[in-house]
């Protein structure tokens, strides 16, 4: 073995340790805006794992992006500031460190089954405070809404019980307090 | 101020209002409303190109020769995407350029209609950003932004898509005062607590260099003025990015030469042993940096940079001031100034005794020979038979645009023009053109390699259209000589297709375009032909037979740190590790 190669090409510190961050990101609606945030991810090699947008002032048309990342400290150092470069961008913030937020998502579970395997189900939506929004004699559709971690321990509850589909709508989070982003 | 204008009227009466004089393009359907406008205009000069790749040079040469923007004007389509090698080079180097490019109209945008492409989605990435216009009312106002966003913060290309049906809409054209933007706020003035802190260090310093770049000529004659005073003012050497050169006057004792892969080996090493970096409007590259881990280790950093995101990017820095370098070298001197503060001398004393001890190393030392013109020579030659003209020099990319690095002295900004960050093979000889369009009288020499030059070759006929008397000084060794030196050094003797077969006759190929042809094949004679290239008014295209083999040196290999230097006394093959072989 040799030694790893070392470069600027390189990231020479792989053993840095990699986090998960929260980005909440406002910009102008304008055509395009998500293509310029969502190429920057790909162009420079960055990882989303969540991503969500939706215009949350239609006077003003600004949208509110928030974005699930993952790197190393100095890459994530890096995505805020490219963020902050891309021109209908106005604010972007980190809702996991410098202000932690509340983060919130949402999703819908069906499960198909019958007898004993449906009263538990159901049991468990209970437990996880979910809604029956739709249901035949052989499904449920649940509405749950939580934290990803709450969302991944349902699902997964459901895995054995019938589930045969997961929509999610990703990450939405906001700073606590009065103060705004 | 407003007045009823057609789309394209628009366009042209926006380039007035920003003071364009000169563009550069190349007509097609998408876009003949607007050349039809600027038919009926006299107040701007039209550049016709053989190539989009060409007008986006051509432009950059202009604006980096100028200071101001450069404007392309090209059509859908091919037109568009032919325009994407210039749009990406001139991103990133951070040049100014304003590129209109024709769209298909409205209602066939997204029909695979003819001549129809993404021009907003392929050149996403590669412009500072960009805007499909497809309403009259958003147009004049995107045009203002447009100029607005290209030439303030970080300069970058901008392309402003405009679809037919637009062009020939009529609306309400007002001017560009007071353009404002909402989310795009460029910061100017540094921080002037780390300015403080800065020139503290800068004052503590026992072993400091200035390290700069492009920034400082980007931010205008100021900013070369201002870091000539202040360097001078400290004593400290300072040594420059490729992009930087001219920035600080090479005639200068405290000058190191340039730094990084093919650096002076001063440079290199003042930089690798410094406990002092003062890097402004530089930024770190890898063809800087070498080896990351092990560059400059003892060192505090100060950076300088008008874009944030270079700060902290590859190298981490001890104090990181977003501004442009103007301003803030202002603030560092005002502030030196006020604080009456010295630099330590006798630290200083010492540190450049070292200095010169690796200045003796003579790193840039080449063996002449009787037979055959080197082409480090051919460089040198043409230096000493141009120096105080003020001679444009332009460059394509490989060997030889490192030895015009190392070998032209460059004493001013804006008289430098290469393709750094992209690395443009091509780029040099319609740059020469956009230079020699803004600077009518001046001598503007693309020194060439016979590799890249053939990749936009055609423009030269655009040279003699116009009457443009650029020379293109190609240093012809039959090789991609930087291609062939990496295959040696790094693959064994290799030459897996490195070697051109096949080249024209450049005298007359130059001649079959009405240009003039020169060829030069002994020392003896190189003088003699260079006089004669600056003296022939008319575009010339130069042959300069040069060694087939010579490497470019010094050099640091991939994979290895400023103090591991290649020097070309070493003997025997250079060693490079395993491990280097895999970067490039």
């Amino acid at each position: 073995m040799t030694e790893q190669p070392k470069s600027a090409y390189f990231l020479v510190d792989n053993k840095a340790a990699v986090i998960s961050k929260t980005f909440a990101v406002l910009v102008d609606n304008e055509a395009g805006v998500l293509a310029r945030v969502v190429g920057l991810f790909s162009g420079r090699g960055y990882n989303i794992e969540s991503l969500t947008v939706a215009e949350v002032d239609h006077l003003d048309h600004t949208s509110r992006i928030t974005i699930v990342t993952s790197g190393t400290s100095d890459v994530l150092e890096q995505i805020k500031h490219q963020l902050e470069r891309l021109v209908p961008v106005h604010k972007v913030i980190d809702l996991t460190e410098e202000t932690p937020g509340i983060q919130r998502e949402m999703a819908l579970v069906k499960v198909a089954g019958q007898g004993e395997k449906r009263v538990e189900a159901m049991r468990l939506s209970d437990v996880f405070r979910a809604r029956v929004v739709d249901t035949t004699h052989s499904s449920f559709v649940f509405e749950i809404t939580g934290n990803q971690q709450k969302i991944d321990a349902f699902v997964d509850l459901m895995r054995p019980l019938g589930l045969v589909e997961v929509s999610r709508t990703g990450v939405v989070a906001i700073t606590r307090g009065a103060e705004a982003m | 101020m407003t007045q009823d204008l057609s789309g394209a009227e628009m366009v042209i009466r926006a380039l007035k209002d920003h003071g364009v004089r000169h563009i550069f393009g190349y007509p097609g359907g998408a876009v003949l409303p607007i050349y039809d406008a600027l038919f009926q205009d006299d107040g701007i000069e039209h550049v016709l190109v053989r190539h989009e790749q060409g007008a986006t040079h051509a432009a950059e040469g202009y604006a980096r020769s100028t200071g101001k923007p450069g404007v392309v004007l090209v059509t859908s389509g091919p037109g568009a995407t032919n325009a994407v090698t210039g749009l990406t080079d001139a991103l990133m180097d951070s040049i100014p350029l304003v590129c209109i490019t024709g769209q298909v109209p409205t209602h066939l945008i997204g029909n695979d209609a003819f001549q129809e492409a993404d021009t907003v989605g392929i050149t996403r990435p590669c412009t500072k950003h960009n805007w499909l216009v497809r309403d009259i009312k958003d147009l004049p106002r995107i045009l203002h932004e447009a100029f607005y966003i290209a030439t303030t913060g970080r300069p970058g290309p901008v392309v402003v898509d405009i679809p037919k049906d637009v062009q020939f809409k009529h609306g309400t054209y007002f001017g560009p005062s007071n353009i404002k933007h909402k989310t795009y706020q460029p910061r100017i003035k540094g921080d002037l607590r780390k300015i403080e802190q800065s020139v503290e260090l800068i004052a503590q310093a026992k072993r400091p260099i200035f390290y700069t770049g492009g920034g400082i000529i980007n931010s205008g004659l100021l900013g070369s003025q201002l870091l000539r005073e202040f360097v001078r003012m400290t004593g400290f050497p300072i040594t420059s990015t490729l992009m930087g050169l001219g920035a600080y006057p090479a005639s200068d004792k405290q000058w190191l030469g340039m730094l990084g892969m093919h650096g002076t080996y001063e440079a290199n090493m003042a930089m690798h042993d410094c406990d002092l970096m003062i890097a402004i409007g530089s930024r770190f590259d890898d063809r800087v940096t070498g080896r990351v881990d092990a560059f400059s280790p003892n060192s505090r950093k100060i950076h300088v940079d008008i874009d944030a995101s270079s700060i902290n990017k590859n190298v981490r820095v001890d104090v990181g001031i977003v501004g442009d370098a103007a301003h803030v070298l202002e603030d560092m001197i005002r502030l030196w100034k006020a604080k009456v503060l010295r630099p330590n001398g006798a630290a200083l004393k010492s540190w450049w005794m070292q200095i010169d001890g690796w200045r003796a190393r003579n790193c840039l030392a080449y063996k002449t020979a009787k037979d055959v013109i080197k082409p480090q020579q051919a460089i040198e030659r043409l230096y000493e038979l141009t120096r105080g003209r003020k001679t444009y020099i332009s460059t394509e990319v490989g060997q030889h645009q490192m030895w015009a690095a190392q070998f032209y002295k460059f004493e001013e900004p804006h008289h430098w023009m290469t393709s750094g960050g992209l690395g443009t093979m091509g780029y040099g000889l319609p740059a020469a053109v956009g230079i020699q369009v803004a600077h009518p009288d001046a001598l503007v020499v693309d020194i060439a390699g016979e590799a890249s030059v053939q990749m936009t070759m055609q423009e030269i006929s655009t040279a003699v259209q116009y009457d443009l008397p650029i020379k293109i000084f190609i240093l012809n060794n039959r090789y991609m000589g930087m291609v062939r030196q990496w295959q040696q050094l790094l693959h064994g003797g290799r030459y897996s297709h490195s070697y051109s077969e096949a080249l024209p006759d450049f005298v007359r190929l130059a001649e079959a375009y009405g240009a003039v042809g020169i060829r030069a094949t002994t020392p003896g004679e190189l003088d003699e032909k260079i006089k004669e290239m600056i003296d022939v008014k008319r575009p010339v295209l130069f042959d300069c037979v040069v060694d087939q083999h010579e490497n470019c040196f010094p050099m640091i290999p991939s994979g290895a740190a400023h103090n591991e230097m290649i020097l070309s006394d070493a003997a025997g093959e250079p060693q490079v590790s395993e491990a280097g072989k895999v970067l490039v």
